[in-house]
């Protein structure tokens, strides 16, 4: 039963917590080779299907290949072919940098001298060379990422799954990790990412799966899913809660769609298509309707307005939230 | 970077050769760790020396050993039990720190023995509990005490304090599986002191109340205290109740008892966290 070469591949995968169901009938499909983003929010079973991928849990349900190995009935093979980075920095502080990649490498069995070498590449290739004497407890968080990064490359998988790699950053954590998961890919490795960040999907993967409650509902390139998302949003502000339906009646024409209105905020906004004429003709209608914006902008979308297209509810509005 | 394909062990040989190897580089993970923290490890083995000092000089005077003989003679045995009840709780920190920082899972995700990581610490654990006792000992020298007995006598009172560590091993084990936070290491760190009174290790259960006493004499940790003092020929051991009379059988019984009940525990918390 091989799954036409895809280096992941899940079919109707289920978990239960108790009440909860963190994956109902979960389906993925990642080519080899490729960058797979899986988006969703707290709670919508991203993390659950990477620990059943990583073999770290038994789903009740359904099953899952990956690298053509089974996670339930060949774990041990499945562990020789993958990396996982979950979503703390799985390192040992008190060792050094490559301390723990010497030690993560000997428990890859790697000899003492190939895992020495290897830990050497790895500190080169992530820009922790210089750090390779410090303890792990001394570097910031991005060098601490890269460092677990590092860790689950050294036998070089054919599968890197990475948990919210950057979820705690700083925006300069974050760039730095970015590069390493992009310099990974390079080399062949299919990485199967869970994030929060639409921003994060968009800037490292070749597709995008969004989960929520357990399935996958949509799946696209970032170009596919905008556009099905609406693309960029503008937001207009006003300085009274009464301009408010006047506002939004004039954000409907230009827009050509009815426009969400957050009322604590004093805010209308809506998806644009084009962003720039859309802006100037949205400044030129409030104005000739007499009404004073407080503030325009343009933006990309949030993951609630995503997921507002996609679902029609708000992420985590209705129904229990499963165990992440 | 060239790729690197270890292989995957297919007979038992193999796969015990390789448990040995991994749990060997836990091992010396731990034993950095105490290279990497000299302060911590100093701190562990100067603690239960500063007890020794306190309840040998400040409160000796008061004591009376049943039988008679001298005080300090009397507390070193119970301060080398004392040493292995504090092991727990830094077992316990070591465990839980892992799970809650994903260390556990990444090992988990790895093609390694699943047993090393347990082991490993095992090891390590024994190994700075040896140091431990090693250092109690010398302590006791120091200010006084000796052993009375043959020096097979003596190696087997180290023998069965080292086995109520090695017990107590998996209840550390097991409580750092259970926990949610390395925090909760600080109730364990408390408790340890009831258990440690409620013992004949710093006084003699007759001169407790009847009832309190009793307890005092079933605590796991009396047998071991007991025994090492009958073996060491320290004063103030034997009395009139059977648990008293049979300390050297207890001092076996209860550490198998002890690893009977968490052993098991331990393992099947490990598998479950992949339910």
């Amino acid at each position: 039963m091989r799954s036409s070469g895809a280096a992941v591949f899940a079919e109707g995968l289920r978990k239960r917590y108790g009440e909860a169901r963190a994956l109902d009938g979960f389906d993925l499909t990642v080519p080899e080779g490729s960058v797979c983003g899986l988006l969703g929010p707290n709670g919508a079973g991203k993390a659950t299907a990477v620990r059943i991928l990583s073999t770290l849990l038994r789903p009740d349900g359904g099953r899952a290949e990956v690298a053509g190995s089974d996670v339930v009935r060949q774990a041990g093979e499945v562990r020789f072919k993958i990396g996982l980075a979950g979503q703390q920095a799985a390192v040992d502080e008190v060792l050094t940098g490559r301390q723990n990649l010497v030690m993560f490498g000997r428990l890859y069995h790697l000899g003492a001298r190939a895992a020495g070498r290897r830990a050497d590449e790895l500190l080169e290739r992530f820009g922790l060379a210089e750090a390779a004497g410090k303890q792990a407890r001394h570097y910031s968080g991005g060098m601490r990422r890269r460092l677990d990064l590092a860790a689950s490359f050294i036998l070089m998988p054919k599968v890197l799954f990475l948990d919210e790699p950057t979820t705690g950053l700083d925006p300069r954590g974050r760039n730095e990790v970015w590069e390493s998961v992009r310099s990974l890919v390079v080399g062949g490795t299919t990485v199967l990412l869970t994030t929060q960040y639409l921003d994060e999907a968009d800037r490292l993967a070749d597709s995008i799966v969004v989960i929520d409650r357990g399935r996958a509902i949509a799946q696209g390139t970032p170009d596919e899913l905008k556009s099905r998302i609406g693309g960029d949003q503008i937001d207009v502000a006003v300085r009274d809660a009464g301009e408010l339906p006047a506002a939004a009646e004039v954000v409907g024409r230009v827009c050509e769609v009815d426009p969400e209105i957050y009322r604590d905020a004093r805010r209308v906004s809506a998806p644009v298509g084009d962003r720039v004429a859309t802006l100037t003709e949205a400044v030129r209608a409030l104005d000739d309707a007499g009404l004073a914006a407080e503030d325009i902008a343009l933006r990309r979308p949030t993951l609630d307005e995503v997921f507002l297209r996609l679902t029609g509810h708000r992420a985590g509005e209705t129904g229990k939230e499963a165990a992440a | 970077m060239k790729p690197v394909t270890p292989t995957l062990s297919r007979t038992p040989l193999d796969r015990l050769r390789w448990a040995l190897a991994d749990a060997w580089t836990i091992t010396r993970r731990d034993l950095t760790h105490w290279v990497r923290q000299p302060f911590g490890i100093v701190i562990t083995l100067l603690f239960p020396v500063m007890l020794v000092l306190m309840f040998g000089y400040l409160f000796g005077g008061a004591m009376s050993v049943p039988g008679g003989g001298n005080y300090r003679e009397f507390l070193m045995p119970g301060m080398f039990a004392m040493t292995m009840a504090f092991g727990p709780e830094r077992t316990m920190l070591s465990v839980s720190s892992d799970a809650a920082k994903g260390v556990t899972d990444r090992f988990r995700s790895m093609p390694m023995a699943p047993s090393a990581v347990v082991a490993g610490r095992s090891i390590a654990d024994m190994l700075g509990s040896a140091l431990g006792l090693a250092v109690m000992v010398a302590c006791g020298l120091s200010i006084g005490w000796r052993w009375h007995g043959s020096m097979v006598e003596s190696l087997l009172a180290a023998g069965l304090l080292l086995l109520l560590r090695f017990s107590l091993l998996w209840v550390g084990i097991y409580l750092g599986l259970v926990v949610e936070s390395p925090e909760a290491v600080a109730a364990v760190q408390i408790l340890v002191w009831p258990v440690l009174f409620l013992s004949n290790t710093f006084v003699a259960p007759e001169t407790m109340l009847g009832w309190l006493g009793a307890i005092s004499e079933w605590n796991p940790l009396s047998a071991t205290v007991a025994a090492a003092r009958e073996l060491f020929g320290s004063p103030g051991w034997g009395g009139e109740s059977w648990i008293a009379q049979n300390s050297l059988l207890m001092a076996v019984v209860w550490p198998l008892a002890i690893f009977a009940v968490f052993f098991p525990l331990s393992v099947r918390r490990y598998r479950r966290l992949s339910r």
